[in-house]
């Protein structure tokens, strides 16, 4: 396909998305930030799949996309409420005070 | 008649039942009339069934009641069987058995447990009936075991001391170490030959196995594995004198007169395969020729009463082992008649000293009881006398005689054989006429207290009638030449080819055994009786006295197996109280259980490094699936 | 039909017990043995109408005709022995325990009869799907009877049992499945039929490592002496009920096993392995009777003792003669009655003394006489005294022995000796001897009630029956030996099994062929 961007850019920025995800999710605390990061990875598979059905011409990739978009819609309204109740009860939403729910 | 036989086990065993039914809550009179009733009920009838079957002209009476075991081609019925040589057997056991209960009915009168003893000593009665009559050897062996069940439970009969448990467990044992080798040979005879039926086992053997080869060999030493253990013969005799632990009648009946001769009935039973056995049988021989002289010696060393009496019995049944070792059979078989009444006497004449002297049994603490005990005194001296083979006037001479005549005209070994017999038949009126010197003559020591009823003096007197002329049933052709003893088991037991000999040489053999036990009594008296000083002097030395330490502990056999078997098996059940193999499962426990404890640690609680664990484990993963 | 009222008797007669506890106490006990009469005049009554022939009756229906799975019962005079053992125990179980079980009495029974109606189907069924199911099943209830109503370590014993036989069972059921898709791939057809699986054809290594799961699960159960440990724990902890079943019956499932599944499924494999299993038999004997010795522990004692009892029928079982064969099922039925009395007896002594620590009891003889009389008699019954039945089961099973292996059945008749000295020590230090300095001197004991001398004389009459007269027993289990000696000649000696593998070679010699068959299943693919 003439003009299109090269498969192996969307492959890197993938990829790259998917690191900065991770990175964020090891890397900070606050739990909505950590959320966030999730988010970003699973755009970043998002984009993997779209990416893949473009290369192999096939719908596959974008019924895999609106899944993983329903899931993530659903993920961060699950996720949201609990940070919610999390911040009613200990009035942080540092990741690390969730501890205390281990015991 | 004939359909009477498997009554005569089936009485006593009737009275086990009803005392075993009544648990101890009939009265001692009705205890008593069941117990000896029975009995005395079995030895009429054997009467009658032997009048018979002389009359008959000595048939071989079977009766089968059912078939016990009839699995795969193999077939062992409940049969019982009549011929001399169990005629013989039954005839000695329902007798000397019903004398033995008669004199125990006064003899425990006192006993809390009288309803228990006559309980089992009816079972053995029973048992010991079907060993001798049994047609096949696993019937035999069901007898067998019975007797030795009889013995352990009669042994042990004052449970209360842990003692009698020890004595009573160690006898069980050591005799099934025998048992077991006898079961193993039937096992043999039984793949081998395909039946366990005597007559038809030794017939098959006959044909099938030729003398001296391997498979008879074996099956021969297997059974005289079952017959050493069971008659106390070397190397399984140390449980026999621990066994006096129990009452006075269980030592006249079991370990005197009946069950400890079983071996003996065993071995003349298949004596068709011990003579397909030349080794078998040579071992035979050196076996009793030496448990003769060892319990001899042993026997001279004793202070207990019935300890004594029991080297004494196991030396006697050496003379018995000799005897079949030689091929003299019907010689076996007569010593085995004789010796169940002159020792039944000597044990319930002890028995009847020791119960008037508050249950004392060293010799040294008793003396001077002649005229004190007349009774006791005379049936022990006579016994003694038949003991010793007193010439001419008492049963055991005629018994020994025939087996010593049988030991020297055995071949080229029989000279030395009979050297050893006549060893034996010095030291054996040295050790019982010490016994009677010092028991009954000397310084009284104790005051007897009591009197002996008429249960007690009949089975005394009759057994010293017997004691003395039981022998006259056979007697050597130098006095009067009376083979009828020899004359009935003939069928049952051949006699051996005999080398011609002059009949003078049988005459000195038999002067010589004669002038033997003279002497013996003689040197008895010189050092007991008249209380010469020069061999008191003698015993004093140093050697003297460790040489008696050695008799007196039976030649050391119970340390040697104590350090080599018991001890063993002792420390091996301690180590491994726990069983190691559940340790081994323990361990695979604990295992798990660290790795639980190590895994649980990861459940941190901080969810962010649950996530670099996913991330890691799933990289790994992509790593493998890429890589790998 | 009928053997379906087999197992659904028992299941019914449990959920009655169950509900009708919350009645009256003693409901339960009675429902129980209500149940007991009627499955058992169910299953003489089976048995006296039965045609002639090996099979006394059928049950068959689909049940999962897609897998291949039928409900599948068979009734053969091998069954019908060890089922009527079954019936028998538990009912005297139901009756030693009258008063020591007194809390929870309907789940109590209801979880008795449960474990029998799983015992039942072991032995009844012949789908092996089927099989499995009602192996599982009774172990469930039997786990519960152990935890709840066991002794002072009952949780420990009683998760130990549950990982050893399900663990075990586990590895039967992989057996299963790889027999049934062995069997798939040669026919085509998927199908757990005993009958059409005995025919499989299959290569003697992979026959090998099959027979081995199946062995496997039946040797934790038998229990064979390396995968024992169990069962002293099991047995020991086990109230009185649950020690009667376990060592009465359960563990005859394991020797049921051996006999039915592995011999006649894998004749070869089974021949191959047989001077192993004959040696792990030996060493039980022995290894049994000597633990048993070294116990303070009245009942563990008592275990240990039938782990030596069982190690004779491993080893009859793989000599696989028709006399020894016999002398298995005399020793199986003669052990559930001499152990199963015996661990009755320790009951009736921990009732009185509180305690099963040989140490602390001694010169009971004097005070209880009619109980230490008829504990002695059933600890000489378990030495193998000839008149009692345990004798008869030995006896045969050497002399079927002795002609396959000479010296395996020698080192065996030691544990002859050995079994005195465990046996006379029980008697000796529980019967014998002074009473123990620590017991109230205060409160006599009393001896044996009448609840108490039926169960126990109901046990002497069959122990004396068995050894004496123990045709009618040989006569029933009879039809189905023979045929499973037929079907599968394991001991074809001289000439070579008919080979049903066209690929195998001809039966090599027992030790020659399992040494290849080993070889080859180390050999990396």
């Amino acid at each position: 396909m003439e003009g299109s961007v090269p498969l192996a850019h969307a492959w890197v920025l993938a990829i790259v998305l998917f690191g900065l995800g991770l990175a964020g999710l090891l890397a900070r605390r606050n739990l909505v930030f950590m959320l966030m990061s999730v988010e970003i990875m699973l755009n970043a598979a998002g984009l993997a799949f779209i990416t893949a059905g473009a290369r192999w011409g096939q719908a596959d990739g974008q019924i895999m996309f609106i899944l993983i978009l329903t899931l993530a819609a659903a993920e961060v309204s699950v996720g949201l409420a609990l940070i919610l109740q999390l911040f009613y009860r200990s009035a942080s939403v540092d990741a690390d005070s969730a501890r205390s729910l281990r015991d | 008649m004939a359909a009477l036989l498997w009554i005569v086990p089936a009485l006593p065993l009737l009275g086990f039942l009803l005392l075993f039914l009544a648990g101890g809550r009939a009265s001692r009179l009705v205890t008593a009339i069941i117990g000896v009733g029975s009995t005395a009920l079995a030895a009429l009838l054997t009467l009658a069934l032997a009048a018979w079957f002389l009359h008959a002209g000595q048939p071989i009476v079977r009766a089968t009641l059912w078939q016990w075991i009839g699995v795969g081609g193999f077939t062992a019925p409940i049969g019982f069987e009549l011929d001399a040589l169990s005629l013989v057997m039954t005839l000695v056991i329902t007798f000397v058995g019903f004398l033995i209960h008669l004199y125990s009915s006064e003899f425990m009168q006192h006993d809390d447990g009288y309803g228990r003893f006559f309980c089992y000593m009816n079972l053995f009665v029973a048992s010991m009936l079907i060993l001798v009559l049994a047609d096949n050897l696993l019937l035999l062996f069901l007898g067998w075991e019975g007797v030795g069940l009889c013995s352990y439970l009669l042994i042990g009969f004052w449970y209360r001391d842990a003692a009698n448990g020890r004595a009573a467990r160690k006898a069980f044992i050591v005799t099934r170490v025998g048992d077991t080798a006898f079961m193993i040979g039937l096992l043999l005879l039984a793949t081998h030959l395909g039946t366990l039926d005597i007559a038809a086992l030794m017939e098959r053997a006959q044909s099938a196995w030729p003398a001296g080869s391997a498979l008879p060999t074996a099956a021969a030493a297997l059974l005289l594995g079952g017959a050493v253990g069971k008659s106390a013969q070397l190397p399984l005799q140390t449980w026999l004198p621990d066994a006096m632990a129990g009452p006075t009648p269980v030592s006249a009946l079991i370990h005197a007169a009946t069950m400890v001769t079983a071996g003996v009935y065993l071995i003349a039973r298949t004596h068709t395969l011990f003579n397909l056995a030349p080794s078998v049988q040579l071992a035979l021989t050196l076996i009793g020729a030496a448990t003769l002289l060892l319990a001899a010696f042993s026997a001279l060393a004793q202070h207990d009463l019935k300890r004594i009496l029991a080297y004494s019995t196991m030396s006697q049944i050496g003379y018995m082992f000799l005897a079949l070792g030689v091929g003299a059979w019907t010689a076996a078989i007569f010593h085995f008649m004789t010796h169940a009444f002159f020792k039944a006497l000597l044990f319930l004449a002890a028995g009847a000293v020791i119960m008037r002297i508050d249950d004392e049994h060293d010799i040294f603490r008793m003396g001077g009881l002649k005229r004190e005990l007349p009774v006791a005194f005379w049936s022990f001296l006579i016994g003694a006398a038949s003991l010793a083979a007193l010439p001419l006037v008492t049963a055991g001479f005629y018994s020994k005689d025939m087996i010593l005549w049988g030991a020297w005209n055995s071949g080229p070994r029989g000279p030395i054989l009979w050297g050893a017999g006549l060893l034996g038949a010095l030291l054996t009126p040295i050790y019982i006429f010490r016994a009677v010197f010092v028991v009954f003559f000397g310084e009284r020591h104790t005051a007897p207290s009591g009197r002996y009823g008429a249960r007690i003096v009949i089975p005394l007197a009759l057994l010293s009638a017997l004691a003395l002329t039981a022998g006259f049933v056979d007697m050597p052709p130098a006095l009067g030449n009376v083979t009828a003893f020899s004359r009935l088991l003939d069928p049952i037991l051949p006699a051996r080819q005999e080398v011609p000999t002059a009949a003078s040489t049988e005459a000195a053999v038999m002067v010589i055994a004669a002038l033997t036990a003279l002497l013996g009594v003689g040197i008895a008296w010189w050092i007991y009786g008249r209380r010469a000083a020069a061999p008191a002097r003698l015993f004093g030395t140093r050697p003297a006295l460790a040489l008696r330490r050695f008799w007196l502990c039976g030649w050391g056999f119970d340390w040697l197996y104590d350090c080599l078997l018991v001890r063993p098996f002792l420390w091996l059940a301690r180590i491994n109280r726990a069983d190691g193999v559940d340790a081994f499962y323990g361990l695979i426990a604990a295992a798990s259980r660290l790795f639980n404890r190590l895994l649980s640690r990861t459940e941190s609680g901080r969810l962010r490094r649950y996530a670099g664990w996913i991330a890691a484990g799933s990289l790994a993963a992509i790593a493998i699936a890429m890589f790998a | 039909m009928m053997l379906a009222w087999l197992i659904l008797v028992p299941v019914l007669g449990a959920v009655i017990a169950a509900v009708s506890g919350r009645a009256a106490r003693d409901a339960p006990r009675w429902i129980a043995l209500a149940a007991l009469a009627v499955e058992l005049a169910l299953t003489v009554a089976i048995a006296v109408t039965a045609p002639g022939g090996r099979w006394l009756a059928h049950t068959h229906w689909r049940w999962i005709p897609q897998l291949g799975i039928s409900f599948r019962l068979d009734l053969d005079g091998l069954s019908l022995v060890l089922i009527l053992l079954a019936i028998g125990l538990t009912a005297l179980a139901v009756a030693a325990s009258w008063r020591e079980i007194g809390e929870r009495v309907g789940a109590f029974h209801s979880n008795l009869l449960f474990t029998l109606a799983g015992i039942v189907g072991v032995f009844l069924a012949l789908d092996l799907f089927l099989f499995f199911f009602f192996w599982e099943l009774m172990l469930v209830p039997m786990y519960f009877i152990i935890a709840l109503w066991g002794h002072e370590r009952r949780v420990y014993a009683a998760i130990k049992f549950f990982i050893f036989t399900q663990g075990s069972g586990l590895v039967m059921l992989v057996a299963i499945l790889a027999l049934a898709l062995a069997h798939r791939r040669a026919t085509g057809v998927l199908t757990f039929d005993y009958f059409a699986l005995q025919g499989t054809a299959l290569s003697p290594r992979i026959a090998f490592w099959i027979m081995l799961g199946f062995f496997f699960a039946f040797a934790v159960k038998l229990p064979a002496v390396p995968l024992h440990s169990w069962l002293p724990d099991a047995h020991t902890e086990a109230p009185t009920a649950g020690s009667v079943l376990l060592a009465g019956v359960l563990l005859k499932t394991g020797a049921y096993g051996l006999l039915r599944f592995v011999v006649p499924l894998f004749p070869q494999a089974a021949h191959a392995f047989a001077p192993i299993a004959m040696l792990l038999g030996a060493i039980s004997v022995l290894y049994g009777a000597l633990l048993a010795f070294a116990q303070r522990d009245m009942k563990r004692l008592v275990a240990y003792s039938s782990i030596s009892h069982m190690g004779f029928v491993l080893l009859g079982v793989f000599a696989w003669t028709a006399l020894s064969l016999q002398g298995v099922v005399v020793e199986m039925v003669a052990h559930g009655i001499s152990t199963g009395a015996l661990f009755i007896v320790v009951g009736m002594l921990q009732e009185r003394l509180h305690t099963r620590d040989l140490a602390r009891m001694g010169g009971l003889a004097a005070e209880l006489p009619r109980l230490s009389a008829l504990a002695m008699l059933f600890a000489i019954a378990s030495l193998g005294l000839p008149g009692l039945g345990n004798f008869i089961g030995e006896f045969l099973i050497l002399l079927g022995s002795f002609t396959v292996n000479r010296s395996l059945t020698i080192v065996a008749s030691v544990g002859l000796v050995a079994a005195v000295i465990y046996a006379l020590a029980l008697v000796q230090r529980a019967l014998h001897g002074q009473p123990h300095a620590l017991r109230p001197a205060g409160a006599p004991l009393l001896d044996l009630g009448a609840r108490e001398t039926t169960v126990l004389a109901v046990l002497t009459a069959a122990i004396v029956w068995l050894g004496v007269y123990p045709r009618p027993l040989f006569d029933a289990a009879a039809g189905g030996l023979d045929h499973l000696q037929q079907g599968a000649p394991l001991i074809a000696v001289a000439s070579p099994a008919p080979t049903p593998a066209p690929n195998s070679t001809p039966t090599p010699a027992p030790t020659l062929a399992l040494t290849l068959a080993l070889t080859r299943a180390e050999r990396p693919r």
